[in-house]
């Protein structure tokens, strides 16, 4: 962004009025997602929390959204779009928006912008993102406990940080219940396809897996695990009840409702300040689904401890001694891991088998 | 790494299910293409069937009729594309590439009440005795009867085209639509009702998805099934038996590359994903010129 | 019964006109549409199809109809010799991406080096040559194999687009990128930036070269003999034989040119507009491409103002959904009506319409 483009863009907003509106005006909130809002997963969710923002300010906000915005100079246009007709804050749902909102925020310094997933921020630009990893240490308890072939099946997206702690964060939590638990992962490239996604359930389950856990957003792991009978599954991104109480037996739920309530409110009543968050069970961004009857009193029990630990600060799921795959040490004894190192994360943990895709 | 936790058997069972969406869709369209007409609207037509088959297995809890709301779906819009290549005379690659566009819309659109809902269940079918047999009996035999169905349309087209009088005058509309014509052949009925197949066959496949595989009504869950089932017509160079062995291939490559993952071997899983788009091409050169449909993709007016 | 009879000539008249019937017609259909998803359908309409052109903000929309019609025309132009000449190059969209691999492979092999005068029109040769080298693999088979090109053209497309992924993910992934897939920023490396010649103009050098290919192939098709044999290929096969067009170097000459064409657009676009090599940059401009040439006729001009019109669709169809709260689906059913009537109304071009009894034969 060099002087020019800055003055030019100053001078038409100058001749063509400014985006700022009147006080008496709703706040107006706007949000860009990557897929339609009936994906029934990621997008969905947001949208959801859209909707709870609007259920919380009534008529003192208006939101607006465009679906399906692909990444790049579509979503660059969109968010013009959305600061041009007066929004004041706008969200933009998923990582590849991350160059795209730098180059809009700059263009309007008076428009505030969150980014969901990157790690760039400026003055009106803040990043948010979940510790999902928290509720995999959960689902990864559960697991080790379910387990009786003890193989747990893993579905991963993209090989991506993100993903890789949340393999970490399941796989040290289950064998610490069950030392003889063995992690099969796949990756499906993609972050939502139904039959890609049936399909590697059905892998993992003819090579002996008994617990899926996945990192793509579609149902049909739970379809394909339902039909497979004596396979328990949890429910990503959203909470899947309709799975439940088998194979469903939890859930990691993408609870952004909380941050934009108050991001929203911020907005309002002018205390909006710039910043990178990573809010986890604590702060409701990650929501552990209900867990249901399958799974034994006393592992529920102690899965609940474990949920409230993590969220009060006791623990960290992330807590040496831990070793890297290759033996040498990551966290000696009682050292939590940093924050950066986590979203940078691009190895294995001592036991998991085989290599991160390059 | 260790290839034993591989079982075979269950690998053979589960391709049989992954192939059948595109199966079904390819298998239509296949029909269309013999006739002369090249829809690339394929993708549109399976996921228009898959929202029109969810809706009304939801509404009447029965999947039996789902599957057949998703046929009639699928073969109304394909005659839309039809009426605007046969009767307006419209180009066959554009038209179908716009009909993907507009059933993609018309599909998200329809379903935007059924996100969420669960559809009602398609128990599976024991064949009786049969799957029992060791080694083949749960490999072939117990599967949801859409698997079956989905092969005996494959056998029927089969005998249509090669054992009966209407696939000998289907086949020569679509080999030479001015020879058809001149010995009184209606090539536009002919196609007409290819095209309408394909479109319920797409449908049905469509309707696979949503009812039996994920099972669940998302926008935009063919993620490119469609288009698979288009190069699978071509891998079996238009010939319905290896159109079989063309939905295992390329279903099979998919389940082999995630077998071999959880079995923990390094692969690189895009390259591994191109090859049988690879193999189709070298298909299409082995075979070479003059297999493919004589008037494949191009328009028909009868001088009067 | 109406019964459809071939003009000897396409009629001038509806050439023109029909693209307007069509138009019209998409408004009334769509009108419908958006009354029964409870919208005033005069409001959406004027929404989409005036607002990115003449509303309070449109010094902001009309720069992004450059930008979104640039590679739709860039592509269409090419792919319409090919058309007029009966070669099928359905696969632009993946010579797009392999343009767009190429181009961006320079860039970044050569990076962080600070040499725009090199490295930029590098990158534009790289990407031309990647399009080209890969429409040349179906050109070839055809002529030397007799494979056919629709098919062959339209499976490299799925080839390219794992190259796409595997390059997002593995060779070309931005080692300071967190471990996420997905290139280094090319719009931010001085060096291959392709940004506006002006500033928020919208006009990069996609734009300039789209508009280049357009008057060329209009001048190519109009005056000189590579344009007549292009005609006379499609029109009369035989005749142009004897008038000693070599099919199998008309095939070549058609793929490579599209091909080209189509790589530039994919390089222009990965340096400018989408910044960077990811796992979804392609978003389907070599598909939609194939519409805008049978939408422009073919034509070079018509193509300028087919792909004006469908970026128009995309850039109102934007607006209509964040201030009317329209879905997108809504969108995509617009533009597949669009698409549709424009199609269903060409017939007057070439066909006119009979009325008369049912003839007995």
């Amino acid at each position: 962004m060099n002087r020019r483009t800055l003055l030019a863009t100053s001078a038409a907003i100058l001749a063509f009025g400014a985006p700022a509106m009147a006080q008496d005006d709703p706040t107006k909130v706007g949000f860009v997602y990557v897929g339609p809002v009936g994906d029934g997963g990621w997008t969905y969710e947001h949208d959801q929390a859209r909707q709870a923002v609007e259920e919380e300010f009534g008529d003192a906000v208006e939101t607006v959204y465009v679906e399906s915005v692909p990444e790049g100079p579509d979503a660059e246009r969109v968010m013009t779009e959305m600061a041009l007709n007066g929004a004041d804050l706008i969200f933009t749902t998923s990582f590849g928006y991350m160059d795209p909102t730098m180059n809009v925020a700059a263009k309007f310094p008076d428009v505030k912008f969150e980014h969901a997933t990157g790690y760039k921020t400026a003055e009106n630009v803040s990043a948010y993102n979940a510790r999902f990893y928290e509720g995999r240490a959960v689902q990864g308890h559960i697991a080790g406990h379910l387990t009786e072939s003890n193989v747990i099946g893993y579905i991963g997206s993209f090989p991506i940080p993100e993903v890789v702690q949340g393999i970490n964060a399941a796989y040290l939590h289950a064998k610490e219940v069950n030392p003889d638990v063995e992690f099969k992962i796949v990756w499906a490239y993609t972050w939502f396809d139904p039959a890609q996604e049936a399909e590697a359930a059905n892998v993992l389950i003819e090579q002996g897996a008994d617990v899926i856990l996945q990192h793509t957003d579609s149902t049909a792991p739970q379809a394909a695990a339902e039909a497979a009978g004596n396979v328990y599954t949890f429910g990503q991104a959203s909470d899947m009840a309709e799975y439940a109480p088998m194979p469903r037996v939890s859930s990691i739920i993408d609870n952004w409702a909380p941050y934009y309530i108050e991001r929203v409110g911020a907005v309002m009543d002018g205390t909006w300040e710039t910043s990178n968050v990573w809010h986890g069970i604590d702060e409701g961004m990650v929501g552990i689904g209900e867990i249901t009857e399958a799974v034994p009193a006393e592992v529920k029990a102690s899965a609940e401890d474990l949920r409230d630990r993590i969220a009060d600060g006791s623990y960290h799921p992330f807590t040496g001694p831990i070793n890297r795959q290759d033996g040498s040490e990551w966290l000696a004894d009682g050292e939590t891991a940093d924050d950066e190192t986590l979203l940078g994360m691009n190895f294995y943990v001592e036991g998991i088998e085989g290599d991160i895709p390059e | 790494m260790d290839l034993s936790s591989i079982n075979p058997i269950l690998l053979l069972a589960s391709l049989m299910v992954a192939a059948t969406p595109i199966l079904l869709a390819a298998i239509g369209e296949l029909v269309a293409e013999r006739a002369g007409v090249l829809n690339l609207g394929v993708e549109g037509m399976m996921i228009t069937g898959a929202v029109v088959g969810f809706i009304v297995a939801v509404n009447t809890g029965s999947p039996w009729l789902g599957f057949a709301g998703a046929a009639v779906g699928g073969a109304a819009l394909s005659l839309v594309f039809g009426v605007l290549t046969q009767y307006l005379l419209s180009n066959q690659v554009a038209t179908g590439l716009a009909l993907t566009l507009f059933g993609l819309g018309l599909s998200a659109l329809l379903g935007q009440g059924y996100i969420g809902v669960k559809a009602p269940s398609f128990p599976d079918l024991d064949v009786p005795l049969l799957s029992d047999i060791p080694v083949i009996g749960p490999i072939v035999f117990r599967h949801d009867p859409m698997v079956y169905l989905g092969l005996f349309i494959v056998l029927g087209v089969w005998l249509f085209l090669n054992r009966s009088r209407a696939g000998l005058i289907l086949r020569a509309v679509g080999e030479n639509h001015d020879a058809a014509h001149a010995l009184g052949y209606s090539v536009r009925r002919t196609r007409m009702l290819a095209i309408a197949f394909g479109g319920a066959c797409a449908g049905l496949g469509g309707a696979y998805l949503s009812l039996v595989r994920v099972p669940q009504w998302t926008e935009g869950m063919t993620a490119g099934a469609g288009w698979i089932a288009l190069a699978i017509v071509v891998f079996a160079s238009w010939r319905p038996g290896r159109l079989v062995l063309g939905a295992y291939l390329f279903g099979g490559v998919t389940v082999l590359q995630l077998n071999l993952q959880a079995a923990g071997v390094a692969i690189p899983v895009e390259y591994l994903s191109m090859t049988p788009y690879l193999a189709t091409i070298a298909v299409l050169v082995i075979m070479s010129a003059g297999r493919s449909p004589g008037s494949l993709g191009k328009i028909f007016h009868a001088a009067r | 019964m109406i019964a459809l009879e071939k003009r000897p000539q396409p009629s001038r008249t509806w050439a023109w006109a029909s693209p307007l019937l069509a138009v019209a017609l998409t408004m009334v259909l769509s009108g419908l549409m958006f009354a029964a998803l409870g919208k005033n359908p005069v409001e959406v309409i004027r929404t989409i199809f005036f607002d990115p052109v003449f509303s309070e903000f449109a010094w902001y929309y009309r720069p992004q109809i450059l930008i979104k019609g640039a590679p739709l025309v860039l592509i269409a132009v090419g792919l319409s010799f090919g058309f007029r000449a009966g070669v099928w190059n359905i696969g632009a969209e993946g010579q797009y991406i392999m343009g767009a691999i190429c181009g961006a492979g320079v860039a970044l092999a050569l990076y962080p080096m600070e040499a725009r005068w090199l490295i930029f029109p590098l990158m534009v040769i790289a990407g031309a040559l990647g399009g080209w080298a890969w429409a040349m693999i179906p050109g070839l088979l055809r002529v030397r194999f007799g494979t056919n090109e629709i098919l062959v053209s339209l499976m490299l497309v799925y080839v390219a687009e794992q190259l796409l992924a595997a390059m997002a993910l593995g060779a070309m992934r931005n080692p300071d990128g967190m471990g996420f897939p997905g290139s280094r920023n090319l719009a931010q490396y001085t060096s291959s930036a392709n940004l506006d010649l002006i500033e928020g103009s919208g006009l990069h050098w996609g734009v300039v070269a789209a508009l280049i290919a357009v008057i060329f192939a209009y001048v190519v098709l109009s005056r000189h003999l590579f344009g007549f044999h292009v005609r006379l290929a499609g029109q009369a096969p035989r005749a142009a034989r004897f008038a000693g067009v070599s099919p199998a170097r008309m095939i070549l000459m058609c793929m490579g040119l599209s091909g080209a064409l189509a790589g530039a657009a994919g390089l222009f676009e990965v340096a400018g507009p989408a910044g960077q090599i990811s796992i979804d940059f392609n978003v389907g401009y070599g598909f939609t491409a194939i519409i805008v040439a049978f939408l422009g006729r073919l034509n070079p001009l018509g193509i300028l103002a087919a792909g004006a019109l469908m970026a128009l669709t995309y850039i109102g169809g934007g607006i209509a959904q964040s201030s009317l709260g329209l879905p997108s689906a809504a969108i995509s059913l617009l533009q597949g009506m669009l698409l549709f009537t424009l199609l269903a109304v060409d017939v007057l071009t070439h066909y006119r319409l009979r009325f008369r009894k049912r003839s007995l034969a």
